[in-house]
This record gives structure tokens, C-alpha cells and sequence, in this order.
């Protein structure tokens, strides 16, 4: 228990000083990192909570795919990050007023909630005992949440072929392959057949 | 030393509110706000799965697994946009992002 306290503790200050991190540091390079950073230990205090799938897939998802795009776009992108931090200082106190308001009002929805039989009873798909996390999940995931789980394949399909088409630009003058007019092509066009005299040449 | 939904709570009520402090306190770069929403989704995730833990309920990590779908698509979409206004204006100052004179 003591342990678990301890380990709690270690992963939630440092989601929360890397978070604080992310949005206060110069170079958006370390902002990634930090981001990164706070991945790692939010998947720690998951894997506290007994969802070891969900931890898992907060790393591969999140630190494999969503960091690495950020981490090319701010590489890839030549941006003079010293003039965008101009006028960092003057939005403090608003920034400090409204995160201060927000967290209040988190603090009261927290604390104002209560367990009751009523809630108890709305429990739609309680944990089976019988089973660790990721088969539980799976079961329920290609069962009851199947049409779901397709949706959100689609939603993926389709920012795929957002980005891309976004994306994509065919640039002037570069040679590139078309395959219909290869295939298109007529003996008649291309091809010319000489009767060359014996001795003479052409 | 035993440790409650409210702990828990609270780390994702930080984490989303600093979230918030981001947006505001990086009102011109795009990039840096958008990591402030994927900060925000980690929040709200980490709300899911222990409301789902403590409550023996697994509807929440299924929930989880489609907020990280959207947050992935989000992303992707999202530099996507970033990368063709960037290759058309050559900024991405928030305040210059008024060709749609919204």
C-alpha cells in the first residue's frame, strides 16, 4: 500500500511539472519532450489503476505516433519561436485568473460528488473477476461496442485521407510515371519499319 | 496513506487546468496550444479510467479508447492544417489566421 502511495505520488508530480513544462518553456522542441514526459507518467498512474491495456496504449498511440507528427511539424516548420513568445508576460494574470477560476469550480464538481445506490445501480458493464484487463476489454470492445468501434475506425480513415489530400501538391516539372499513356501506346505511333537497300545504308 | 478517486481527480483537474493556462498564456503559437488540448484529453482520460476503476465499471476505458482515437485524428488533422498555412503564408501567428475573415 505503502508502495502504491509512493508510486502515485512519484508519477502524478512529475505528469504535473512536466505538464507546467509544456506550456511555459522557450523552445517548443522541449515542449514535446516535456509532453512526452507527461505521457509516460499519466500511462504510470494508469497502470496504478489496473488499466494496463489503456497505459499501453497511451504510450504507443500518444508518445509513437501524436508526439513524433508534433515533434516533425515543429522541426519541419522554420518559425522564429522568439517573436511568438512576445507578450508571454502580459498574458499571465489573465491566464492565472481564468486557470485559478476553472480549477475552483473543477475542485467544487470534485468534491460535491457523491456515490449513491442509484449510481451504483446505472453501472452498465461492471469488471469481470475472472479476467485481466485487456481480455475484459476485448470482450466488451467487439461485442456490445462493435458498430462504436467501427466508427471510430472510419473517424481514423478519414482523417487519414484529410491529411493527405491536405497535404499533397504535385510540384511543376517533375517527370513522373503515367501509367495509362505507357499503356496506350500504339505500335503505329512509335514504331517505324525502313527497307534499307542492300550496300547502300540509309 | 490510501489512495482515493479524489487523488486522482485532482491530478487530472491540475493537468486540464494548466491545459487551459497554456492556451492563453501562448496566444500565438498554434502548436503549443494544440499540445495544451492533447493535455487536456489526457485529463479527461485519466478521469475515465479512474472513475472506471473505482466505480468497477469498464464503459469508461472503452470511452478512453475512442477519446484517444479522436485525439489522434484531431492531431493529425489539426498539423495538417498547420502545415499548408504555413507553406501559403509562411507563419502561423494566430492572429494572422484571417483569410476567412471569421
Amino acid at each position: 500500500m505503502v508502495v502504491q502511495a509512493l508510486a502515485f505520488y512519484l508519477f502524478a508530480i512529475i505528469a504535473v511539472i512536466s505538464a507546467a513544462m509544456v506550456v511555459t518553456v522557450r523552445n517548443p522542441v522541449h515542449s514535446v519532450l516535456f509532453l512526452i514526459l507527461t505521457f509516460f507518467n499519466a500511462a504510470g498512474l494508469f497502470v496504478l489503476l489496473g488499466a494496463e491495456f489503456l497505459a499501453m496504449l497511451l504510450v504507443v498511440v500518444y508518445v509513437g505516433a501524436i508526439a513524433v507528427l508534433f515533434m516533425f511539424v515543429v522541426m519541419m516548420l522554420d518559425i522564429n519561436f522568439v517573436e511568438m513568445r512576445e507578450g508571454f508576460l502580459s498574458y499571465l494574470p489573465i491566464g492565472v485568473l481564468v486557470a485559478a477560476v476553472l480549477f475552483v469550480e473543477l475542485a467544487f464538481v470534485g468534491g460535491g460528488w457523491v456515490m449513491t445506490d442509484a449510481k451504483m445501480a446505472a453501472i452498465a458493464q461492471p469488471v469481470p473477476a475472472d479476467m485481466n484487463n485487456i481480455n475484459a476489454l476485448g470482450m466488451l470492445l467487439y461485442t456490445d461496442y462493435a458498430y462504436i468501434f467501427q466508427a471510430a475506425g472510419l473517424v481514423l480513415l478519414t482523417a487519414m485521407i484529410g491529411a493527405i489530400v491536405l497535404t499533397l501538391r504535385h510540384r511543376k516539372g517533375v517527370r513522373r510515371q503515367n501509367i495509362s499513356q505507357q499503356v496506350q501506346r500504339q505500335r503505329a505511333e512509335t514504331l517505324e519499319i525502313k527497307k534499307v537497300p542492300v550496300g547502300r545504308g540509309i | 496513506m490510501e489512495i482515493g478517486l479524489a487523488h486522482y481527480l485532482t491530478v487530472a483537474a491540475i493537468l486540464f487546468t494548466l491545459g487551459i493556462f497554456g492556451i492563453f498564456m501562448n496566444r500565438k503559437n498554434v502548436i503549443i496550444i494544440m499540445m495544451s488540448i492533447e493535455l487536456m484529453l489526457l485529463a479527461v482520460n485519466i478521469n475515465f479510467v479512474a472513475f472506471s476503476s473505482f466505480l468497477g465499471d469498464l464503459v469508461g476505458q472503452v470511452f478512453t479508447i475512442f477519446v484517444l482515437t479522436v485525439a489522434a485524428a484531431e492531431a493529425a488533422i489539426g498539423l495538417a492544417i498547420l502545415v499548408v498555412y504555413f507553406r501559403n503564408r509562411g507563419t502561423i501567428a494566430v492572429e494572422d489566421i484571417n483569410m476567412m475573415k471569421g
